[in-house]
């Protein structure tokens, strides 16, 4: 195994010239004449370079954790638990907005060959995580070292689809993109997806933007499971979707504000995220949430180690360390979305027993909500995004954004 | 000798500014727009020019409707916020800098918040809306949110200090002596406001519509937040093209495509407004 | 004018309703709000101001954020002017080239601004960080410092800066007590365009950050969680400092006149 090999799988070419205003030119022209250069990933490398990689890695006393802002409690208390463990000295920095745009954002500099700077990174399953991964931006894990997500991660959040056996992510929250309802509006029990499609909630159906948000959605009304869907799948559930719009069925087409939309009855029932419903039935507003009988969406956000890391060892000790129980439960109280964790239910039922006044009652709240811990029957509903392709990809995007964004 | 460089050293930081960080990135980008490829395989020159034509005949009603929501805006404040600047630059006195400076307070604030509130304040059965539907003053149906006319009243709403500013800063220099002495000559206020204030203050009307328009047009959150079902602009297509799609050189075409009509639209505009001093200064 | 006592109505109107979201923002800085979603009113609390820097992460964007705004705000003034008043005083070759540029820099959507800018930033091997926001906001900010600058040129006489020469002034003396203070209105106007457009800055900044977060950049991410309300009281501080300088110097203005 090359060992210069090894080292471009994790280390940034860094060249340490910081150049002048001439060369920032030249490069720019440099920029122009080859624009953006592509680099498939060498379809991944072989099984013994990822453990020849892993063997040279040694621990280096310090990590740098990039995450979405209110994602960790305040204080950081399981980092500062981390710390204590392990002497291992973390940086954490709130600086991913969105998916999209921090992959934007990243590519050009793991395409050259420069390190982000962040030893994990947390990216949502979807269209820019499978492009990290086969581009060849994401460092294979190292499972030896990951004993506490062996043993306790949830079954259903190992082995999924866009990332079998968990090569190179592991989940640190999850959530269910459902149907949310304003009991204030809408005076029955809403089970099925055609209710969004129910000609008596005109303009007042909220639908998400995101292409494979609805896309999802479109495939569960025409009864298709979308992991398994077709381009033929996409064509009529666009049709079904078009429909919906041109019926004037749609208030409008989302990216975050559909929650305070429907908490104030802008619109009466919409797509949506369960831990966004969780939080305004904790403020007491009328906002119910199911899974429909057709099924519902499960995203996770994933960690992964992003190519050119410093610190990859410290970095697979963080992830597990987030994996025991206790700390996870920590997490969970603070996050509210679903914790990818086993057992963390019970800590939280002890906590409870132990709390008093309001804590006791977020924590019991928490603990009876199926948005939190969802029961057997809903998971059996939920299905992931269709992983695609990049040929798919650009088909599915056209059929789904031609209906959102006109 | 030196009075003749002293323009060239007057823009030469400007310059080095304006070379090194947009032309050289729009030369790039320019290459990008006729490349052909996606993100995984990469992208390589073909000199693929169908890119713009594909790309302005998927989104030509978008376009269109950018250009015409930005137009409606700019007329919006240029209506709204002339006769703010008119007072302030006349009859503001010693406050004039305070009465700017309270304008533009709010846009010191996250757009986030400002966006927020707006929401809140707007909601179909909220404390504005709510209330008059409680009265009987309102359809029980009636919103705003999620229209076009909600779309335009953000844009105004957004952009409106940067037409007020400019229109001010050109009034400010009318002597109110000049008004005095025309209001003597022409009697009407009507007639010096047109033969006198309205010539004098074209600079910076120029300016104002310049600093509104352009980037109400190529504007990506207003429609989001605002809009319905049927709001999409230029701004957001772009940026759907680059930053979901990965589909760099259609996201570069768009915005090429976008720059050029703003450049017609400016340039035909200072023609039509056909003073000397704005034609000056927007074309030589 | 007569018809002043109606416009001076009619222009605080106009302020009123440009900071109406405002008072909305401020009323929920006071809001004890029982889970992460922070708008539903829930009772009045004051704890938010007590507990207005627990949250590291935006205690360190809002600073950097005003500093960034301030540096920009300095440089864009200053090579900004320059250029207003080399359009807007005198010819020179490549003035039409010159004027196209700036007007390229205000129709550059802003996305493109930013990933265009990160792209040389990335080939040039440049580290993301403060510096690289500042680049890019002057950048951005700079067309809008030249364009009021040059409105406000247009309108003077170019006879009083003969003047001031005949008289024997040197350069620099001319432009400091000459043509400097009959700039000045544009100037400001323009200083403050760019410190609002820097500080309230999200796509462009979102690209050339690296990991140094602004105040936007940080109230973006928490959107999907919910924000804290220590945002609206950082908001109503930013605010309330603002409207008191105002006060301050409205005071100071009663004094001199």
């Amino acid at each position: 195994m090359d060992p210069l090999m090894l080292r471009g799988m994790t280390q940034p070419r860094t060249r340490r010239n910081v150049l002048k205003l001439a060369g920032l030119s030249a490069a720019g022209l440099a920029l122009a004449a080859c624009g953006v250069q592509g680099q498939k990933a060498q379809n991944s490398p072989k099984p013994e370079a990822v453990k020849d990689f892993w063997s040279q890695q040694k621990k280096n006393g310090k990590v740098v954790f990039a995450n979405w802002p209110e994602y960790m409690p305040e204080g950081q208390a399981p980092l500062k638990q981390f710390q204590q463990a392990t002497g291992i000295a973390y940086e954490y920095k709130e600086v991913i907005q969105e998916n999209a745009e921090f992959f934007g954002k990243v590519r050009p500099v793991l395409q050259a060959g420069q390190s982000l700077g962040y030893d994990i990174v947390v990216m949502t399953n979807g269209v820019q995580l499978q492009h990290m991964i086969d581009l060849g931006f994401v460092v294979e894990l190292d499972h030896k070292q990951l004993p506490n997500f062996a043993a306790n991660a949830g079954e259903k959040y190992k082995n999924r689809a866009y990332d079998p056996g968990n090569k190179y992510t592991v989940p640190y929250t999850s959530g269910i993109t459902g149907i949310a309802y304003n009991t204030k509006y809408v005076k029955e029990d809403i089970t099925s997806i055609q209710s969004l499609f129910d000609p008596k909630y005109k303009g007042r159906v909220g639908m998400m933007a995101d292409a494979q948000e609805i896309g999802n959605f479109g495939c569960f009304a025409i009864g298709v499971d979308p992991e398994k869907s077709t381009e033929a799948d996409w064509n009529k559930a666009g049709e079904l979707l078009k429909k919906q719009r041109d019926d004037g069925l749609v208030r409008k087409y989302y990216d975050q504000g559909y929650i305070d939309a429907v908490a104030k009855g802008d619109v009466w029932l919409t797509m949506a995220w369960s831990g966004d419903v969780f939080q305004r039935q904790l403020a007491g507003e009328p906002v119910k949430f199911i899974v429909p009988q057709e099924g519902g969406t499960i995203w996770t956000d994933n960690m992964l180690i992003p190519k050119g890391a410093a610190n990859p060892v410290d970095a697979l000790m963080l992830m597990d360390h987030l994996y025991q129980p206790a700390v996870a439960a920590e997490l969970e109280e603070f996050i509210q979305y679903i914790s990818p964790v086993n057992g963390v239910v019970d800590i939280l039922k002890q906590k409870a027993a132990e709390a008093k006044g309001e804590d006791k009652e977020a924590l019991d709240l928490m603990i009876e909500s199926p948005l939190i811990f969802p029961s057997e029957e809903d998971y059996a509903k939920l299905r992931s995004y269709r992983t695609l392709t990049t040929a798919e990809e650009q088909v599915y995007n056209r059929v789904f954004q031609s209906i959102t964004q006109a | 000798m030196r009075r003749r460089l002293t323009p060239y050293l007057l823009a030469l930081p400007a310059w080095l500014w304006l070379a090194i960080f947009l032309v050289v990135p729009l030369a790039a980008m320019a290459s990008v727009s006729t490349q052909t490829g996606n993100v995984i395989d990469g992208f390589q020159q073909t000199f693929t020019f169908a890119n713009y034509t594909d790309a302005i005949s998927r989104n030509s009603p978008q376009l269109l409707r950018s250009l015409w929501y930005g137009a409606a805006a700019t007329v919006a404040m240029l209506v709204l916020g002339y006769p703010v600047a008119y007072w302030i630059a006349f009859k503001g006195g010693a406050r004039k800098s305070v009465y700017l400076f309270l304008l533009l307070l709010p846009f010191f604030v996250s757009f986030v918040l400002r966006t927020i509130s707006w929401g809140f304040l707007l909601a179909d059965d909220g404390i504005l809306f709510g209330t008059l539907k409680g009265w009987g003053l309102l359809p029980a149906d009636f919103h705003v949110l999620a229209t076009s006319f909600a779309v335009i009243a953000g844009l105004t709403y957004n952009w409106l200090p940067f037409m007020i500013l400019p229109i001010y800063v050109g009034l400010e220099r009318v002597d109110p002596r000049v008004i005095e002495a025309s209001q003597d000559l022409y009697a009407t206020k009507t007639t010096t406001f047109r033969k006198v204030v309205l010539p004098l203050s074209l600079p910076g009307v120029f300016a104002g519509v310049l600093m509104t328009f352009v980037p109400a047009v190529a504007d990506p959150i207003n429609a989001a937040v605002l809009g319905g079902t049927q709001n999409t602009m230029i701004g957001n297509i772009i940026q759907t093209e680059y930053l979901t799609n990965a589909q760099y050189p259609t996201a570069s075409a768009l915005s090429f495509t976008l720059m050029a009509v703003l450049l017609i639209g400016i340039f035909t505009y200072a023609k039509a407004l056909g003073t000397e001093n704005v034609l000056e200064a927007a074309a030589r | 004018m007569k018809n002043g006592g109606f416009l001076k109505l009619y222009t605080w109107l106009i302020i009123i309703w440009l900071s109406s979201p405002i008072a909305v923002m401020v009323l929920f800085g006071f809001n004890d709000k029982q889970s992460k979603s922070n708008t539903t009113w829930q009772g009045f609390t004051l704890k938010w101001y007590g507990k207005l820097f627990e949250i590291e992460g935006l205690t360190g964007a809002l600073v950097n954020s005003l500093l960034i705004a301030l540096a920009a705000t300095v440089v864009t003034v200053v090579i900004g002017t320059m250029l207003g008043l080399a359009l807007g005083r005198h010819r020179f070759r490549g003035q039409g080239a010159t004027n196209f540029l700036v007007f390229a820099a205000i129709s550059t959507p802003e996305l493109v601004m930013g990933a265009s800018l990160l792209s040389l930033f990335v080939s040039a091997n440049l580290p993301r960080d403060a510096v690289t926001i500042i680049i890019a906001h002057v950048l951005f900010s700079l067309s809008f410092v030249t364009v009021t600058v040059r409105a406000r040129v247009l309108t003077l006489d170019p006879s009083l800066e003969e003047a001031a020469k005949d008289l024997g002034a040197s350069p620099w003396g001319t432009f400091r007590q000459v043509t400097l203070p009959a700039i000045l209105p544009g100037v400001a106007a323009g200083g403050m365009l760019a410190f609002a457009l820097s500080i309230d800055d999200y796509v462009v900044t979102s690209f050339v950050n690296g990991s140094t977060m602004t105040f936007p950049l940080w109230i973006v991410g928490s959107v999907k969680t919910g924000i804290p309300p220590q945002v609206n009281v950082m908001g109503t501080l930013i605010f309330g400092i603002g409207v008191l300088i105002a006060v301050a110097n409205s005071i100071a203005a009663r004094r001199r006149a």
